[in-house]
């Protein structure tokens, strides 16, 4: 659905985006995770049309955004880290406005409006003037906006930015929602956030992409490491110089203990060396039993400052 | 662009802008017209007309200041550029929102006309419709003006400033190019809107002047879109 090819973006020195290539398929909810100031923005206003890219091809539909612009843009909707809103207008009015401009068939608009208002519950309050809304209703209907038209693709630029909790969950329920029909790109920089609600994720740092994947296989494939939690009983001083007796172990802290005699630990160990039959039997000699034993995966919090320090360490090197 | 259009009008009457300016200028012109033309026994008002044209220099400022820089300070640039509209039809979609305001201030002078024929007297209808014809163009122009100069920043007041001084400096260049003379005055006299005003005004149908004001306002409209633009290609 759409397809992005080595898009570079420069503004004059400062190189703002550096070949950027990756695709979404139809359908998909794409998560566009980095930090403050990584690209996401720019990136997303470059497939929007609304600048221009240094080099480079963005495609939707098969319509290029250079070539054919009001093809794109009208097969996309887009929020705007800033809602983009009339402020003195009321919420229909400017619904009405944007179907306006988008060029909604009249007919279709009027039995649209209602859906789109119905959808992102913004009905009861469609004649007050945007003004007078707090941040959460501006944000939906900033949603609104982006839905006008029905496009088949979604762009959201930090869609839960400054929303209370409560309101978080429910723009993410919705735009789960929205996922079945639509293709949709969610940028954000709140880890979780992109975890609950996207099938794949990129991250992309200092303007590079530094990984494409779902968040599963993210957390599975970057860990050079496994890592586990055991809980044993035993004293802590004892069971602990076993474990690290164990070859391939590299790392082993103590976490807080349920019981008198019962510790957690979190061992960290080579990737290509299992350690778990090791560590049973050891234990199991010394009369220690094994109480649990889990598998911890990377939480995407770890990759993600993995990838973006890793990132770091070779810019280093390369100067 | 019609929904732009009409956008841009609605805002102008929700917001006592428009009401201020229109009162604002029905006000000058009603003493223009009470001490220069009723008190005179003058029934022409191609005088009050030219005299008018003065104080445009301080309401198209104020009448464009705001219909670009604010959807840059809200966002809502982002919503126009990126919805299916080339950049060409929100300049000229927000012009003729600007404009249509102008036309409905203007068409409070159509009052004078009737005192006029009220109190019995017989204007020159040719002459009238003249300095009519003249009176909107060199609107157009100022508007024009003041549209480019609210593409260039996002803060109102700036943007007024700005067109008040390209305003005010098309005031005076008739009396620097003349000073000047030469080669830099025929240049000079490239932007002498007013030069151009008073042969119109007096009845005058002169087609060029025509063409020239509405190729003035094309041409400042034109820089508006590259404006945009050119922001779009550099900025973050």
């Amino acid at each position: 659905m759409i397809e992005i090819q080595n898009l570079t973006k420069h503004y004059g020195e400062i190189k703002a985006i550096e070949d950027v290539t990756f695709s979404v398929s139809k359908g998909e909810i794409l998560g566009f995770l980095g930090p403050n100031g990584a690209g996401k923005t720019t990136t997303m206003n470059i497939i929007t049309g609304y600048m221009p890219s240094t080099s480079g091809t963005v495609t939707v539909d098969g319509y290029d955004i250079m070539e054919n612009p009001r093809e794109v843009k009208k097969r996309i909707g887009y929020l705007p880290e800033l809602p983009p809103l009339y402020l003195d207008m009321t919420v229909k009015d400017f619904l009405d406005f944007c179907a306006r401009l988008k060029e909604v068939d009249k007919k279709v608009w009027k039995s649209q409006r209602d859906d789109i208002m119905e959808l992102v519950k913004i009905t009861h309050v469609q004649h007050r003037l945007i003004r007078n809304l707090s941040k959460g209703y501006r944000q939906r209907v900033g949603l609104a906006q982006a839905l006008v038209g029905a496009p088949e693709v979604l762009i959201l630029d930090e869609p839960t930015v400054g929303l209370d909790p409560k309101q978080i969950i429910e723009i993410r329920k919705l735009i789960k929602a929205l996922g079945k029909n639509h293709t949709i790109i969610l940028s954000s920089h709140i880890l979780p956030e992109v975890s609950a609600v996207c099938e794949r994720v990129v991250i992309i740092n200092k303007g590079r992409i530094v990984a494409v994947d779902t968040p599963e296989n993210l957390s599975k494939n970057l860990a050079d490491f496994t890592k586990f939690r055991i809980t044993i009983a035993g004293p802590e001083k004892k069971v602990r110089e076993l474990i690290q007796q164990v070859y391939g172990v590299k790392y082993l802290e103590v976490q807080g203990a349920g019981k008198e005699d019962e510790f957690s630990y979190i061992v960290e160990a080579d990737k290509e060396v299992d350690v778990r039959k090791p560590i049973f039997h050891k234990l199991a000699q010394a009369g220690y039993p094994i109480l649990e034993l889990r598998s911890l995966g990377l939480s995407l919090e770890e990759i993600f400052l993995q990838l973006t320090t890793e990132e770091k360490n070779e810019e280093r090197e390369v100067n | 662009m019609f929904a732009i259009w009409k956008r841009e009008v609605q805002a102008y009457f929700y917001q006592p802008i428009a009401y201020i300016l229109i009162g604002f200028f029905f006000l000058i012109s009603s003493i223009y017209f009470i001490f220069g033309t009723v008190a005179s026994y003058y029934a022409q008002l191609n005088n009050l007309l030219s005299s008018i044209v003065f104080i445009l220099t301080f309401i198209c400022p104020i009448l464009t200041m705001r219909i670009l820089t604010e959807d840059r300070k809200n966002g809502t640039e982002v919503l126009l550029v990126t919805s299916p509209v080339d950049v060409y039809q929100i300049v000229l979609g927000k012009f003729l929102a600007s404009f249509t305001v102008f036309m409905v201030m203007f068409a409070s002078s159509f009052i004078y006309l009737a005192i006029i024929y009220i109190l019995g007297g017989k204007p020159e209808i040719p002459r009238l419709i003249g300095g009519y014809i003249a009176f909107l163009l060199i609107g157009a122009c100022y508007v024009a003006i003041g549209v480019f100069a609210s593409s260039l920043t996002e803060n109102q007041i700036v943007a007024a400033i700005i067109s008040f001084a390209i305003l005010l400096l098309i005031n005076i260049i008739d009396p620097i190019a003349s000073f000047i003379g030469g080669f830099p005055a025929k240049v000079l006299d490239m932007f002498s809107l007013l030069s151009r005003y008073e042969a119109l005004n007096s009845g005058i149908f002169d087609i060029t002047s025509i063409i020239y004001y509405l190729s003035f306002t094309a041409v400042f409209l034109f820089l508006t879109t590259r404006v945009i633009d050119k922001r779009r290609w550099s900025q973050g």
